[in-house]
């Protein structure tokens, strides 16, 4: 069986042990939501990873998304409206961005990425009048395909949408990576003029990386505000960011499992870490990406990835 | 405009007074980080927090040299050591055990080590000194203030931050320039910006060029950090701020632009505290949209040479 | 024969140094064109000036009676004038299979998001292409683990992958081994002439360039210094003297890479 093939099948499984833990342990099935929601946003990260661009401000997306839903639910509150609603204003302001952005390569591009998020979070922060400030908004109720749902149904609903969406852009971006589009995004790290001497604009395939990333990040905050019923504007901080970029070194970029992977792990250690060492907790991050970096450069999927293919050897 | 110039000069006056004390503050920042982009091609993510921790370090040893009893201008001098002290151990430490095991690497990756540091740079802040406001502003009130001159009318403002910032701002400026263009070590660091092949071709040792200007540059960091203590209280965030902040300044410049660093940091530093005036919602937008606003026209800055990519 | 591409007048300077200093030269369709001499008289500028990378800072270039000088590389690809490197450009991260099969997406469309890269269409075509090349039997190695021959080679096939009808190269012998040399032209010659490609190469074999070459250009400061068919040009003393002694292996000079 292929490498390609027992990802499919892998991919199963996770999704088979995520609603078994969900269904045995309350708590982690909010937990759980937030990990897929982030592993879609990731996704997007791991398309730019792919063309040797990191961005370091890419929750200015999930918390676009956010707000869309937290404004517009009181108006349209129904979750197969709303979710489309944060995708296109996200996509359409990562256009309007990546238009911009795109021109720009590694440090650039990662520090104009976070330039702009943070000049969103303080609009956020400081539009008071508007935005509640720091003190955020309350997401009113949410229909579910014109359900009215309560408590753990409605955290159900949720999950099965976040779940549904991991799979389908997980799909998606496996294929996108396997396309001219997605190849060509591997050849602007390698040999971007190369393309320009082929008729093929770098910039261009960067965009549409770009705004698909946005659109994916959008999503991903439309689910946590629906999940969370609460936005902030903590969500666009560059540590809501470097959260993002973490999970995807950590997961690993090789494989659309590894966002996945990673913001899982993420996210139940944080569950545990973070309220005992809430001072520490940047620092240890940092510290196990700083690790990863230097000695397990494939992240979690690199080692599941080498792991199978001993297996698939002996 | 004359109406409202008579209600408003004075205002004006102070937040071009402001902006000068705060730019002098950026530029010490910014080009550092763009000095050592031009040697070591890192952009260094972690340069803010040498700025943070440079701050935090002058505060507390000048709080703890006033508590020893110590005459007001000992706070000076604490200033001073506390920069010296931060950038020559950090700095050191982080280009000889990080920053040269990936100097290889394709640069996604030198751009996350440096980031996984400023991670772990923000939190050892937190954990050092706490997460409660530090203020320490014995040098600004010893120095009393001077009566600034400005469209007929006068406005009190504190020596420490009219004189004495732009004055060592000004003197790093000079003296870089000359350090650069007129002494054998400047000039080997200048060549290896230009060209990193061809000077370790020439026998020029790397290895040291980088420690050096990684170190230099982190002591300025520091020293831009240390002189801002005294003139705010020192709360979480400063390095995250400051690092986006010198960025705008060193990409509206121009990679590799020392006086052009210099000229856009008054911009962008007037320009945020004129915003801090009149209208404080855009304080934190103003300096992105100089930025933006000045990259939309020319992608390789104010002051910068275009680059065509090699093939 | 009609004319395909034509140089007016072209001139570029680097500060001082004129690597163009006013190019008249006409290229007839189907033909092959090499050009020789020393390093830094230009000969690069020229293939850069005519591929968009460089714009001239006067002149015209004409290509198929239109005027493209100083249009974008991408655009006068498209328009059918393909270049090769003198230092392979490849994507060191994929497979040259996958080079080539990248090569036909830039020809064919590349913006499908979503049927795979090596969908056997494409798949087949840059088998083809490759085995033209004798490239088959290492289409599954990464591009950064093939010797210097083979990747200029490889470098060759992707643009002629893109189907020009022009094509540039810059000294496409270069880093070839001697002993293969003549195999490797003998193999880039029938592919060109089998597709009906009009072909220009900088070269420093005069080996190469008197078997293959319709015509051969001397190149000496920025000008043109001689023009004419291959018997002609290399028996002229002057060339002879200046720039021959350079390529030919066993006489004076030395063979380098020019940068110009």
């Amino acid at each position: 069986m292929t490498l390609r093939r027992t990802e499919i099948l892998l991919a199963l499984l996770l999704a088979a042990a995520l609603i078994l833990a969900a269904l045995s342990t309350p708590w982690l099935r909010f937990v759980l939501t937030i990990a897929l929601a982030k592993g879609v946003a990731v996704l997007g990260i791991l398309l730019l990873l792919r063309a040797g661009q990191v961005s370091f401000g890419h929750a200015l997306y999930v918390a676009l998304g956010a707000y869309a839903v937290a404004f517009l639910a009181p108006s349209m509150p129904e979750a197969s409206l709303l979710l489309p609603a944060a995708a296109a204003l996200a996509g359409a302001v990562g256009l309007l961005v990546g238009l911009f952005v795109s021109r720009y390569r590694e440090i650039f591009f990662g520090m104009l990425n976070l330039a702009l998020s943070m000049v969103f979070y303080s609009v956020l922060e400081k539009l008071y009048h508007i935005t509640k400030g720091t003190d955020g908004i309350r997401v009113p109720a949410i229909t579910v395909l014109g359900q009215p749902l309560e408590g753990a149904t409605y955290g159900w609903a949720v999950f099965g949408i976040a779940l549904a969406l991991a799979f389908l852009f997980g799909l998606f971006v496996r294929a996108y990576l396997a396309s001219p589009m997605g190849q060509a995004l591997a050849a602007i790290k390698t040999r971007e003029t190369r393309l320009d001497f082929m008729g093929v604009s770098p910039r261009q395939i960067l965009l549409s990386a770009y705004v698909l990333s946005a659109v994916m990040a959008g999503c991903a905050g439309a689910l946590i505000a629906m999940a969370t019923r609460h936005v902030t504007p903590l969500l666009a901080y560059w540590t809501a960011s470097g959260e993002l970029v973490f999970i995807a070194v950590l997961g690993g970029a090789g494989g659309v499992l590894g966002p996945f992977l990673g913001a899982i792990t993420f996210e139940l250690v944080r569950v545990y870490a973070a309220a005992t060492v809430a001072d520490a907790w940047q620092m240890i991050l940092g510290t196990v990406l700083l690790l990863v970096i230097l000695f397990a450069r494939g992240g979690i999927w690199g080692l599941v990835a080498s792991w199978l293919g001993r297996r698939r050897a002996a | 405009m004359g109406e409202w110039f008579e209600q408003n000069g004075a205002l004006l006056g102070l937040a071009l007074l402001d902006g000068i004390a705060s730019a002098a503050l950026i530029f010490m920042v910014a080009v550092g980080l763009n000095l050592v982009f031009g040697v070591l091609r890192v952009l260094n993510v972690a340069h803010g927090s040498f700025f943070a921790i440079g701050a935090y370090a002058a505060a507390s040893l000048g709080l703890f040299l006033a508590s020893a009893g110590l005459p007001a201008w000992a706070s000076l001098l604490a200033i001073l050591l506390a920069a010296v002290l931060t950038g020559l151990t950090l700095g050191p430490l982080i280009e000889r055990f990080l920053l040269r095991r990936i100097y290889a690497e394709e640069s996604v990756l030198q751009l996350l080590v440096t980031f996984a540091l400023f991670m772990i740079l923000e939190d050892a802040q937190k954990l050092l000194w706490g997460v409660q406001p530090v203020s320490f502003s014995g040098p600004v009130s010893m120095m009393g203030t001077v009566d600034v001159p400005f469209a007929g009318d006068v406005i009190p403002y504190n020596t420490y931050q009219v004189i004495l910032l732009p004055a060592i701002a000004l003197l790093t400026l000079v003296g870089l320039a000359l350090f650069l263009r007129r002494t054998l070590t400047g000039r080997v660091i200048v060549a290896v910006t230009l060209d990193r092949e061809a000077a370790t071709a020439m026998g020029i040792d790397a290895g040291r060029i980088y420690l050096l200007t990684f170190a230099f540059g982190a002591v300025l960091a520091a020293l831009g950090g240390a002189l801002s203590a005294p003139t705010a209280s020192l709360v979480p965030g400063v390095g995250a701020s400051t690092i986006v902040l010198s960025f705008a300044v060193v990409a509206t410049a121009g990679l590799g632009q020392i006086e052009g660093a210099a000229l856009t940091a008054l911009m962008i530093g007037i320009g945020r505290s004129v915003a801090v005036t009149f209208e404080p919602e855009l304080e934190v937008v103003v300096p992105y949209l100089i930025m933006v606003a000045v990259l939309l026209v020319r992608p390789q800055g104010l002051f910068g040479v275009p680059e065509t990519r090699r093939i | 024969m009609s004319t395909l591409l034509e140089a007016r007048g072209l001139r570029l300077a680097f500060g001082g140094v004129k690597a163009a200093d006013g190019i008249d030269l006409s290229v007839a369709k189907g033909e092959f064109l090499a050009i020789i001499g020393p390093n830094g008289a230009g000969k690069t500028t020229f293939i850069n000036m005519t591929t968009g990378y460089l714009r001239p800072q006067g002149g015209q270039i004409l290509y198929d009676g239109a005027d493209i000088t100083g249009r974008r590389p991408r655009e006068i690809v498209r328009r059918g004038i393909a270049r090769s490197f003198q230092l392979p450009q490849l994507f060191s991260e994929h497979t040259v299979e996958e080079n080539a099969a990248l090569a036909i997406a830039a020809r064919d469309g590349i913006w499908s998001p979503l049927r795979p890269l090596l969908r056997p269409a494409w798949r087949e075509e840059a088998r083809e292409l490759l085995d033209r090349f004798g490239l088959l039997p290492i289409a599954d190695r990464r591009a950064d683990a093939l010797n210097e021959g083979t990747r200029k080679l490889a470098d060759i096939a992707m643009a002629v992958a893109l189907r020009p009808r022009v094509l540039l190269m810059d000294e496409p012998t270069s880093g070839v081994a001697a002993s293969e040399k003549m195999a490797v032209v003998e193999t880039l010659a029938r592919v060109l002439r089998g597709a009906g490609v009009t072909a220009v190469f900088v070269e420093h074999d005069m080996d190469v360039v008197e078997r293959f070459a319709d015509r051969v250009a001397v190149w000496a400061q920025g000008r043109i210094a001689a023009l004419g068919s291959p018997a002609q040009v290399l028996a002229d003393p002057e060339v002879q003297r200046n720039v021959i002694g350079i390529g030919r292996p066993g006489r004076a000079g030395v063979e380098g890479p020019a940068h110009a």
